[in-house]
């Protein structure tokens, strides 16, 4: 049992974790949170099932598609939602815009795929059955692969550089020349793709449901706000044990029980420490 | 009594409608007055507020839930279930607000979305309770609201009470303080106004009329089940107040009204229904932020007289501030505030006199408004302690002051935009209000006192720096210059000890910096002791009955004007020769 508990934890864990790293990147790029993190995992599953399943693509061009859907997406968000609202940042309104367009996606999901999980295609078939089985390790795999690219793309690469030039200091990042709305739409594109992963390597587990967009938006954002906002390292670690403690409280006490063990925690850390626990002191207001 | 029209003519609709239309509108009626019951009281923690609570409808499914189990498994008569079921919203609403306090904007909005989705999920599989996802009948009301018609009057009947209550408090001192605390945080705590004991009690109000719109509801759906309360119906109801417009009653009513018919006269779109009200959200957030209330708000439309200028009237300050003799002064003892490795405060020592104007002067970084900060109680000192007279002076308690009798302005001036001039003043008097939130709620004798009192004391303020013609206009209406001295009127509405000034000449012309020392004069001469930060050195010599000048956090120099003025090392490191 405690093998299943955590197979199964690690890899909604997994998920839970790249769509933090999906609000994270959005963020950086643009100190906007944005409730479309969620809607872009439940679309790399519902994108998948649609390219692979429905219209009967093999499985790299479906994956590559449905990846850059979500990036397409990502940059939607990016122009409709996020750039207009920029301007007044201290309002708040990024809060409302971005939830509307995350309701648009859900609901557009909704009556034009389907009102009922569908399933997601089988990609590889290792591990029927098992805790081995490939819907288990494939979101975590995803998810270290995503965080050792994005490394390496923040290290080694000159536009990673320049994303973090952007997170770090904005207009700073603009005065030294960086294209900076070119850039933000590049990290939206990526966020998108992330994303999109989180859904597309768990679609086996969670299936290719509407209703996921919103169960991924507050269970992608609780690893990130008891990690610290920005913080990628913290999303993964604090992913990985929302999704083994969420396991672990589901098999011992039920499913509700989860859910209201996970919302007490995530209330009482954030009331406790609402920078987060990894995350840096707030500004001075006077 | 025109504001009062637009309402005559809906309660005119209301009542007619049962003479006009058949049994289907009195579902849709009533339906419309059931969300309004719960709007009204969401629209003063959202619309006034500013707090974005958008899993509302956890609390109407509590309410909803309460309600038909107790007269379902207990048999308690329907309007006491309402009453209980307002009782337990109320209380869930003080659970799902609290963590405002703490967090805010998105994070808010992630808890409450949580505990919609949390308080679903219980519904469902409760099911010795709840009856899970087959669900239970709702409380079945008796003659005469058995029939369509009745319901609709009694549901009409709530939604008129509470429209009445939500339009008192927005015109209090709470519905000010609420505004002030979503637009002008930092202000509202230097006037006193205590954030946690406002929203725990509108909280609490907007969670009993949620709980209350429950049990109603629970009657006009005669069955109930999780599916009823999705998060599409909370988002409709954050949209009715957004489409209305923030910190309006009428505006959110008729959002509410128009989001309730949409489905009706759109019957092929249902299906779309909430795609279409989540276009619209972002539509309304991207095109007009103001919402039905800015569009219908033809008053502050009129352009304002251009050549304005401010004539304070020094001769008034004494009637106004009119408090007994003060005492005590503003003593700091030893003051060490350090940020990282900057030592912005190096061990100060100050007195500032009870009456008497004191100037503080010094190069930019020199520690003058860190200063004013740790007196005003914004910032917390690592070492040292602030008195007033022999009273210690809490630090980090900014909303403390107030009472203490210290008042403040800002470097920047932190006014209320959206709100009347007038408003903006009266904030500054907000903890001399009496009536407490069900007396303002109800209109008791209490509250009206209070308004009658506040008002024209702040007039008086208003007139003391010479805006009074500027009384309705909305605040972000003025000048920079006119709103430095809102801020003057409004933090001596409040009848402070002391005035502590930060910059007030910052922006200021000429003549305008002349009248400005006339004014500050005539305060210090009525007995208010007052604290400058300033630039202008003529402004400075010419006021202050004491000057300290600070370098590098430390005193330089202290004494009269004309001690500093032919003071060697101030000459040197500030005036120039």
């Amino acid at each position: 049992m405690l093998a299943a508990i955590l197979a199964a934890g690690l890899a909604v864990g997994a998920v839970y974790a790249l769509i933090g790293v999906t609000y994270n990147i959005m963020f950086s790029a643009s100190r906007v949170m944005s409730f479309t993190s969620g809607q872009m995992g439940m679309l790399g599953g519902v994108l998948g099932t649609l390219c692979i399943s429905r219209l009967g693509l093999p499985i790299i061009p479906g994956f590559v598609l449905a990846m850059a859907g979500c990036a397409a997406i990502g940059v939607v968000t990016e122009v409709i939602a996020v750039r207009p609202v920029l301007k007044a940042l201290d309002q708040h309104l990024y809060v409302l815009s971005t939830l509307g367009f995350a309701l648009m996606i859900q609901t557009f999901t909704a009556i034009e795929f389907s009102t009922e999980p569908q399933p997601f295609p089988r990609l590889i078939g290792i591990g029927e059955g098992g805790p081995w089985d490939e819907k288990f390790w494939l979101p975590v795999v995803a998810c270290f692969a995503t965080i050792g690219g994005l490394e390496l793309l923040y290290r080694r690469t000159l536009v990673g550089r320049a994303f973090l030039a952007i997170a770090e200091d904005n207009f700073a990042a603009r005065a030294l020349g960086l294209p900076e709305r070119n850039l933000r739409m590049a990290s939206f594109a990526l966020a998108g793709a992330v994303g999109g992963l989180a859904g597309f390597a768990g679609g086996e587990l969670l299936m290719a449901f509407f209703a996921n967009g919103a169960m991924l938006n507050f269970f992608g954002f609780v690893p990130v706000a008891l990690g610290g906002l920005g913080n990628n390292k913290g999303a993964v670690i604090g992913g990985l044990a929302l999704g083994v403690f969420q396991q672990a409280a589901n098999f011992l006490m039920g499913g509700v029980v989860a859910s209201v063990a996970v919302f007490a925690v995530f209330i009482v850390v954030l009331l406790v420490a609402p920078q987060g626990l990894f995350g840096a002191p707030a500004a001075r207001r006077v | 009594m025109r504001g009062l029209l637009p309402y005559a003519v809906i309660l005119a609709a209301v009542l007619v409608l049962p003479f006009v239309a058949n049994d289907y509108w009195a579902v849709i009626g009533a339906r419309a007055a059931v969300y309004w019951v719960l709007v009204a009281g969401l629209n003063l923690v959202v619309g006034y507020g500013g707090q974005l609570a958008i899993g509302w409808v956890a609390l109407l499914t509590l309410g909803s839930y309460t309600a038909a189990i107790l007269v379902a498994r207990f048999d308690l008569s329907p309007f006491l279930a309402y009453g209980a079921g307002g009782v337990v919203g109320a209380l869930a609403g003080v659970v799902v607000g609290l963590p405002a306090l703490r967090l805010r904007t998105f994070y808010f909005a992630m808890t409450t979305l949580g505990f919609a989705t949390i308080v679903t999920q219980v519904a469902l599989s409760w099911q010795s309770v709840t009856g899970g996802g087959i669900g239970l009948p709702g409380p079945s009301l008796e003659a005469p609201f058995d029939s369509p018609w009745g319901f609709y009057l009694l549901t009409m009947g709530f939604a008129a009470v509470v429209t009445w209550m939500t339009a008192n408090v927005a015109s209090s001192r709470w519905g000010r303080s609420l505004v002030a605390i979503r637009d002008a945080e930092v202000a509202a705590e230097a006037t006193g106004i205590s954030k946690a004991r406002l929203l725990t009690i509108v909280f609490l109000f907007a969670g009993f009329t949620a709980g209350v719109a429950g049990g109603l509801f629970g009657t006009l759906q005669s069955y109930i089940t999780p599916d009823a309360f999705t998060f599409d119906l909370s988002v409709t109801f954050f949209i009715a107040i957004l489409i209305g417009g923030r910190g309006s009653i009428l505006g959110p009513l008729l959002g509410n009204v128009l989001l309730t018919l949409l489905p009706e006269f759109a019957a092929p779109l249902v299906a779309w229904s909430t795609f279409l009200y989540a276009t619209l959200l972002l539509a309304i957030v991207l095109l007009m932020p103001g919402g039905i209330a800015a569009v219908l708000d033809f008053r502050n439309r009129k352009p304002l007289e251009s050549h304005r200028s401010i004539v304070p009237r020094p001769d008034r300050v004494a009637a106004l501030v009119d408090h007994g003799p003060v005492r005590d002064d503003i003593i700091l003892r030893n003051v060490v505030l350090a940020f990282g490795g900057v030592r912005a405060i190096d061990g100060l020592d100050i007195t500032i006199k009870a009456g008497a104007v004191h100037g503080l002067i010094g190069p930019n970084g020199s520690g003058k408004t860190t200063t004013l900060n740790v007196i005003s109680g914004y910032y917390e000192p690592q070492e040292g302690e602030a008195f007033l007279g022999t009273r210690v002076l809490p630090h980090g308690k900014p909303q403390a002051r107030s009472a203490m009798g210290i008042a403040r302005t800002f470097q920047t001036p932190r006014v209320i935009g959206e709100a009347s001039v007038l408003q903006n003043v009266m904030i500054g008097a907000t903890i001399d209000g009496r009536a407490s939130f069900m007396e303002s709620a109800l209109t008791l004798p209490r509250h009206r006192s209070d308004e009658k009192r506040l008002t024209a004391r702040a007039m008086d303020a208003l007139a003391v720096v010479g805006l009074e013609s500027l009384a309705p206009v909305r605040a972000d209406r003025l000048q920079h210059s006119e709103l430095r001295f809102v801020e003057i009127a409004r933090a001596l509405c409040g009848r402070p000890a002391f005035l502590l000034l930060d910059e007030p000449a910052a922006g200021l012309s000429t003549d305008e910096i002349t009248r400005l020392g006339s004014l500050i004069k005539a305060v210090a001469a009525a007995g208010t002791g007052v604290l400058l930060v300033e630039h202008h050195a003529d402004l400075i010599f010419d006021i202050c009955d004491q000057v300290t000048v600070l370098n590098l956090g430390k005193e330089l120099a202290a004494g009269t004007p004309a001690e500093i003025r032919s003071h060697k090392e101030v000459v040197s490191a500030y005036l120039g020769a």
